[in-house]
């Protein structure tokens, strides 16, 4: 029989105010095996850990129930005090009487019943809680990182700089991601390529780092520091090693009408192509939905222009095999489409563009060589209003839009507002918002710069309507201050587009089992105190994945999630969770139920000889589990039609006493 | 009436014992009276040629025999598949559990089984059953002999029979049919068209008349556990007398739980119920419902095929989608 304690925490007023902590303790002390129960204000703190160790050597407890927050914030803790106090760490349970009692009930009295039936709970667990003994497993010393922006870059450099192996896996033909896209950076206004393009040259020239450009993780498999991952590498049709990035080919190719993607589809590439002069890898990459000799078996111009030979029409889709010890998710964002706004009549005129397609207007290395002409004729615009917010900020419209806020949006509009007035003064520039949210370090001032100084004219409220009469558009819009209507004549709209994850996220979310919201960004373990980690071990999030982000930003959480890859790659072993699966042979049907379903392919079968009770041996298939690689997700002992398999400190008859002690 | 005859599986059955195709052989002989029939293995001619039958009443599935029977025999075990046994014949093979070495099966064609209790409906004091062409001629204790129609006698599940195809076998006997699309869903359908209070009522009643005899769980193919959770002391669940009428109905519910994705349909636990509990119809709810979330899904339909409870694809219901399903079934 256990002798258990119970320990009540107030945790201030936050379970208090909600509970009777006292009559909570009361209530537990009747319970079967509870010898010992009290309640105290912080039972976290240095003095109730004491309390809890002092308690455990005077009344002999042999388990622990402790009434407080959830086991995700503090039961690493207690399993510590626990330890501290010579008990096995896995005679501890909690009951969680903050999150999913007190924080949600608003009455004393059910807040106080449903505690108490939370605690009976724990109580019927731990008396049949068995002491566990964690396993080790090594852990693999290479990082991968998935996402070649920003993001991926700085993270990939700061591992490898730390003397690990980096992996970059990245969808497009080349690294760089959005910020290559841009044209100058706010709030200091310097430009996008020059401070990427170097890191961009450091990623290709770091003996540490592969880069696995125009690819995909297809599969992975295992668990922190020992990921099991397939890499699609798709077939481009150019070997990479021996492709010098000349472009011979692309000046050769005679199909040259295809949207060119990186410059957002204002003019086109042609199907051999180099997405832009700094790529990295530099390497052409033949777009097989428009290459004849892919599609038709005729011209194979660029193959006979090749002087390094490296055009390669029979290549396939190649599949890589790789071990990680850290996973690092930095998939970026992508602007929302415009198809669902009508009213800004993106769809039906040309000198409608959103915000990274100006970007690319006024970059030099756009399809205007920079110079701020509109799409429809080429004319200079002289007059261009700025919509803010498309789609963020949305709740009324959330099938349209998002209902968050787009974060980088106010700043990059002021950027370009006050460029365009830099540049072009004769260029009168409106700028519509609902507010303007200016919180970062100089970048207030860079927005009043925008309007005192540049005459940029701010007017809040929204645009209503957008009607292309001609050549010029009609601008309907409000303005609340002066509260008025105002019509507009505008040369060009720019729509400051919402953002959201990649597509490629969530499919990625599943293959890793980490958790999403419901607008798919990644979440972190915590909000405030993990916001770089996944909540599944090994997985890190950098960047826009995670949540809108400016460059700071990124780069920074890019760091920071780069040193937790460090911290854990630095170990030898990592300490395993001994709450793990276990077969029971002579109950094992060998159905294979429990193979199947296991996402970290730890079972496996094979044939035992059994001696049977009438002294006859048999020969039985029967499962067994591999401990370094079960993480105890409990799959297949739901699976198991006849109970073989149980999961240690979560089995069968465990969970059982605990749901018929809560409806007792 | 069959169209094999008990003259032919004999023949065959005879036939492979003596050249040692196989050492013996799971067949039907008669039980206490005519039309209740028992599964036996024989091992001699002799014994086959003596006691061998097959007529309407043989509608044991043998497929779940071979579990045990493969495991002490030497050499090859004949077994005889009637089409819906085929399917239980694949699932078993699928969870590995026996070896399809150690068989040799022999599909034949079936025209659908007779139901005892209808036949004991109809007539009384039944003393012997001759199969004729037309209809069943039974000698009775009080009426003479009474002239029932097969189709009369037909049993539910042979009446929505779902497939007549032999999925499994080495040789076939007759001919191999198709797949049916039969109106097997419709009864489930009425159940679930009624209010919670309705179907819990129709159910409360049903399964009150459970004597907790097992005998479903015996002779269901899916039930082939080498301990089975309802005998386990630390199952939770295991077999002691009922506290109250529900802990019947839970054992029930807990056993389609157990067999849903791996149930074949066969039947077997509505045709052994002594109280005539239509126990199909729980594990039919499983099947209409995994191929209305999952898309149709015949388990046993191949060897190796991965169920969708214990399968996952990226095109799978999102657990909010079947909850609300629930909630609109409620």
């Amino acid at each position: 029989m256990q002798r258990i304690g119970v320990f009540v925490c107030w945790c201030g007023s936050n379970i208090a105010g909600t509970v009777d902590v006292k009559a909570v303790a009361e209530a537990l002390k009747a319970e079967p095996g509870v010898v010992y129960s009290t309640d105290y204000q912080y039972m976290c703190s240095q003095a109730g850990q004491n309390l809890i160790i002092d308690a455990v050597k005077e009344h002999n407890l042999t388990g622990l129930v402790i009434c407080s927050c959830s086991p995700r914030m503090h039961e690493a803790t207690f399993r510590k005090t626990a330890a501290a106090a010579g008990l096995n760490p896995y005679m501890v349970e909690i009951a969680n009487i903050r999150e999913q009692c007190s924080w949600v009930h608003k009455e004393m009295p059910v807040g106080t019943e449903k505690a108490i039936i939370l605690g009976k709970a724990a109580v019927a667990k731990v008396n049949l809680n068995t002491p566990l003994t964690p396993g080790e497993s090594p852990v693999t010393k290479r990082a991968l990182v998935i996402g070649g922006g920003i993001a991926g870059i700085q993270t990939a450099l700061d591992i490898a700089d730390a003397g690990f192996p980096v992996d970059i896996v990245e969808t497009k033909p080349t690294i760089g991601g959005k910020m290559a896209q841009l044209d100058k950076t706010f709030p200091t206004l310097d430009c996008a390529a020059c401070i990427l393009t170097p890191k961009m040259v450091d990623v290709a020239q770091h003996e540490k780092i592969r880069i696995f450009s125009y690819s995909e993780v297809t599969d992975v498999k295992g668990f922190v520091g020992n990921f099991d991952v397939t890499i699609k590498k798709k077939a481009r049709f150019v070997d990479e090693t021996k492709c010098t990035g000349c472009g011979d080919c692309v000046d050769k190719c005679p199909m040259k009408k295809n949207p060119n993607e990186f410059n957002m589809g204002m003019d086109n590439r042609s199907a051999i192509y180099i997405p832009f002069a700094q790529a990295v890898p530099k390497v052409a990459t033949i777009d097989a939905g428009a290459c004849t000799m892919l599609k038709k078996g005729k011209c194979g111009l660029c193959s006979k222009v090749c002087g390094a030979g490296a055009i390669d029409y029979t290549q396939k889709d190649e599949f890589i095999e790789e071990k990680y010890g850290a996973i690092v998710v930095a998939t970026g964002f992508n602007p929302i489409s415009m198809d669902k706004f009508d009213e800004y009549a993106y769809n039906q005129s040309k000198d409608v563009i959103t915000s990274l397609e100006f970007e690319r207007l006024t970059n030099a290395a756009g399809p205007t060589q920079g110079k701020l002409l509109r799409p429809s004729d080429g004319k200079h615009p002289h007059k261009i209003v700025f919509v803010q917010c498309v789609g963020s900020r949305c709740a009324a419209c959330a099938e349209k839009g998002k209902e968050y806020c787009s974060k980088i949006c106010c700043m990059y509009t002021a950027k370009h507002a006050m460029l365009t007035r830099d540049k072009y003064p004769d260029t009168e520039v409106y700028v519509f918002y609902i507010d303007v949210r200016t919180p970062g370090k100089n970048f207030d001032e860079f927005y009043r710069r925008a309007v005192e100084e540049y005459g940029v004219n701010y007017i809040k409220g929204m645009v209503g309507k957008i009607v292309p009469e001609g050549d010029v558009l009609k601008v309907q819009a409000s303005d609340l201050i002066s509260n008025k209507q105002l019509h507009i004549d505008a040369d060009l709209v720019v729509l400051a587009a919402a953002i959201e994850p990649d597509k490629s996220a969530r499919p990625l979310a599943t293959m890793l089992t980490a958790s999403m919201d419901t607008n798919d960004f990644f979440t972190e373990a915590h909000p405030k105190l993990r916001p770089v980690e996944s909540p599944t071990a090994g997985v890190f999030l950098s960047g826009a994945c995670q949540g809108p982000k400016d460059i700071p930003e990124t780069v920074s959480q890019a760091g920071a999630a780069a040193s937790k890859v460090i911290g854990l790659l630095c170990k030898d072993k990592l300490t395993g969770n001994p709450c793990i699966a276990s077969a029971n042979e002579m109950m094992c049907n060998g159905c294979s139920s429990c193979e199947r379903v296991c996402p970290y392919g730890a079972i496996t079968y094979s044939d035992k000889e059994f001696r049977m009770p009438d002294r006859t041996t048999q020969i039985r298939r029967v499962a067994s589990v591999n401990p370094a690689v079960c993480q105890g997700c409990g799959a297949c002992t739901v699976a198991c039609p006849s109970g073989a398999m149980d999961l240690r400190g979560f089995a069968n008859n465990q969970i059982m006493a605990e749901v018929d002690a809560i409806c007792k | 009436m069959q169209k094999i005859t008990r003259d032919q599986l004999i023949t065959k059955a005879v036939e492979l014992l003596s050249n040692g195709t196989v050492s013996a052989v799971l067949g039907w002989q008669k039980g206490e009276f005519d039309y209740d029939i028992t599964p036996a293995v024989f091992t001699t001619e002799e014994e086959i040629k003596n006691n061998f039958v097959y007529n309407d009443f043989c509608g044991a599935n043998f497929s779940k025999y071979l579990v045990a029977k493969t495991k002490k025999l030497e050499g090859k075990i004949l077994v005889f598949l009637k089409p819906c046994d085929t399917y239980s014949f694949n699932q078993l093979l699928t969870e590995h559990r026996f070896d399809r070495e150690k068989v040799y099966a022999v599909a034949i064609g079936c025209e659908g089984m007779a139901d005892v209790v209808k036949l004991k409906n109809k007539v009384d004091g039944i003393i012997s059953i001759d199969y004729k062409d037309d209809a069943m001629y039974v000698d009775t204790l009080y009426d003479g002999t009474v002239k029932v129609d097969y189709a009369d006698v037909l049993a539910e599940r042979c009446i929505n029979c779902k497939s007549k195809k032999c999925v499994a076998y080495d040789e076939l006997m007759g001919e191999d049919g198709e797949v049916i699309d039969s109106a097997r869903f419709d009864e489930v359908a009425r159940l679930e068209a009624m209010t919670p209070d309705e179907r819990f009522a129709f159910w409360q009643n049903e399964l009150s008349r459970c004597i907790r005899c097992n005998a479903c769980r015996d002779a269901c193919p899916a039930c082939t556990c080498e301990k089975c959770v309802f005998d386990n002391p630390n199952s939770g669940v295991e077999n002691k007398a009922p506290a109250n009428s529900f802990e019947e109905q839970m054992f029930h519910i807990i056993r389609a739980y157990h067999v849903a994705g791996r149930c074949t349909d066969c039947g077997e636990c509505s045709r052994v119920c002594p109280q005539n509990i239509p126990l199909h119809l729980l594990n039919r709810k499983f099947i209409k419902d995994i191929n209305e979330c999952y898309g149709e899904y015949q388990a046993g339909a191949e060897v190796g095929s991965r169920a969708p409870l214990v399968d996952y694809t990226e095109g799978d219901l999102e657990p909010g989608e079947v909850f609300e399903r629930g909630d609109n079934n409620a």
